[in-house]
């Protein structure tokens, strides 16, 4: 039993373990290599239709113009603080969404009452069309930050309560009935076995979530606020008349998705460890 | 004074509205430090049975004894190992080797030490770093083992512990389990569904009847320790077998080939 040595849990999921002979400039090429690809297609399609439809710039600027009104409007500081008061707002409301979300999810997968007098209200909030819900809030409870933050946090809470409930509920019985061999307590249980098991799940839904805040902060920003890149698309839209200014701040609220949605990613690469 | 004392024990289950019988009257004695290992033919009640012996499972009727006193609920002098390894995949060999002890209240520091202790035991030390994925299924039982001997139970109770396993590897940890008891003079209750391991392994081999299950036969194996597969022992090693065998037959006709 001591012929094989055993294989360090080093970075098994990294592109350095899986090829190390390769250069760093080849493995970088390879991993973003199919992303720049997409993206250059995607403008190259963009200016062509530019070209051949031969749109005025306020009704479809060409990816250059988009391009240098983006790079104009952070120089200049016309997005940066819009920007921030998203960021805000979208971190803020998944912290709180997310915090319920998984509170909800573990109550639903524990109790079957909670569970049976509960979901379909979860249910219907959730079929209820935030974009009807917003202007609501903004009439109750004003249309301060915490308002905005109030939308993000519902908009992204139902994926993660369901996340985790389903994960909390798919948890092999099997280590439950370990758990219970080492007399664990209902918090042990909870804290050892059951959230680390569903993790995966859990951070799942998060991705979701996080998309779905990005939309909700523009969503509360349209129905009541005097900042963030949702006002800015109104007034880019609207006083300003500034239509690649437009495009250059859903350019910005994408990016803000993407890069959100990596860092989950990220962290769940940390947490979750994928079997080599 | 027994380790195991089981007194009329009957434990019954639903399943789907119909009541099922799994264990019935059953009377146990296991002395300390004795290995006593149980065999049956399928769905007896042997997997139940250890159950409540761990107090995992309460039964229906009957005294659970541990050193004369009852047991109720999950009883701490007593540790289980599954079938299966059952490791979090989450966490590497040492951290579920620590696991009980954590569950426990113990100290982060004491824990490790003692983790790292019962792994040397096991000849896993090479291994707490290591994660379950990366386990051979030997490797798997043996943290398994090594988790079930961290908190050092009076009583080691062990459901089918090497049966996932090719026959080599089996008969290595078998041996192994036998060194384990001598170092640490813990009682063994095993299941198994090898009559030559069962006979290997123990004092006594158990056999228990269709169900309902209760135990049948007592076959003592008056084989000298410590036991090899070969050795002069072997003679008497194969005589309890057939014997075992020959009840088994009796006992559940259909499956005496096994």
């Amino acid at each position: 039993m001591t012929t094989s040595t055993p294989r360090a849990a080093t970075a098994v999921e990294t592109s350095e373990a899986r090829d190390p002979g390769r250069p760093l400039w080849r493995r970088l090429l390879r991993d973003t290599g199919p992303v720049i690809g997409a993206a250059l297609i995607f403008i190259v399609v963009w200016q062509v239709i530019v070209i051949i439809g031969d749109y005025p710039r306020f009704i479809l600027p060409s990816p250059l113009v988009v391009a240098e009104s983006f790079v104009d409007g952070w120089l200049k500081g016309t997005i940066a603080p819009h920007f921030w008061t998203t960021l805000a707002e979208v971190l803020l409301g998944l912290a709180v969404g997310s915090t319920a979300g998984i509170l909800t999810g573990i109550l639903l997968a524990r109790s079957r009452l909670a569970a049976r007098m509960l979901s379909p209200y979860i249910v219907a909030a959730q079929a209820t069309p935030i974009l009807a819900l917003a202007p609501l809030i903004a009439l109750w409870f004003g249309t301060g930050l915490g308002s905005r933050v109030l939308i993000c946090a519902l908009i992204c809470f139902f994926p993660i309560a369901v996340g985790t409930m389903v994960g909390i509920r798919s948890v092999d019985p099997k280590l439950i009935e370990l758990g219970r061999s080492f007399r664990a307590s209902r918090r042990q249980r909870l804290t050892r076995i059951e959230v680390p098991s569903a993790l995966p799940q859990i951070l799942g839904s998060m991705r979701i979530g996080v998309t779905l805040a990005v939309v909700g902060a523009i969503v509360a920003e349209w129905a009541g606020g005097d900042a963030g890149l949702g006002v800015l698309i109104n007034l880019a839209r609207g006083s300003m008349f500034d239509i690649p200014l437009m495009f250059a701040t859903l350019l910005t609220i994408a990016l803000m998705g993407v890069v959100l949605y990596l860092i989950i990613v990220a962290i769940e690469r940390r947490l979750v460890r994928t079997p080599s | 004074m027994d380790a195991i004392e089981l007194s009329g024990i009957s434990r019954s289950f639903d399943i789907k509205g119909s009541r099922l019988l799994a264990l019935d009257e059953c009377e146990l004695r296991v002395a300390e430090r004795e290995i006593v290992a149980v065999v049956g033919p399928n769905g007896c009640g042997k997997s139940t049975l250890l159950r409540v012996i761990s107090g995992l499972l309460p039964p229906d009727h009957g005294r659970v004894l541990a050193f004369d006193s009852t047991v109720a609920g999950v009883d701490p002098r007593v540790g289980l190992v599954f079938q299966e390894p059952r490791l979090l995949p989450w966490r590497d060999v040492l951290a579920n080797v620590a696991l009980p002890l954590e569950l426990a209240g113990i100290s982060r520091r004491e824990r490790e030490e003692r983790a790292r202790e019962v792994l040397r035991l096991t000849g896993l030390e090479a291994f707490a770093e290591a994660y379950p994925d990366q386990l051979s299924g030997g490797m798997a039982q043996r943290a398994a083992l090594a988790r079930a001997l961290a908190p050092e139970p009076d009583v080691l109770l062990l459901d089918e512990p090497f049966s996932a396993l090719d026959a080599m590897t089996r008969e290595r940890l078998d041996s192994e389990l036998l060194s384990l008891w001598r170092q640490t003079g813990t009682t063994i209750v095993l299941v198994t569904h090898s009559i030559s391991e069962a006979v290997f392994l123990s004092d006594r081999v158990l056999v228990m009847s269709q169900r309902p299950g209760s135990i049948i036969a007592d076959v003592p194996v008056d084989a000298p320790r410590p036991r090899t597969l070969s050795g002069s022992g072997a003679s008497k090693l194969s005589a309890a077998a057939d014997k075992v065998r020959a009840i088994l037959a009796q006992a559940a006709p259909e499956e005496a080939a096994a």
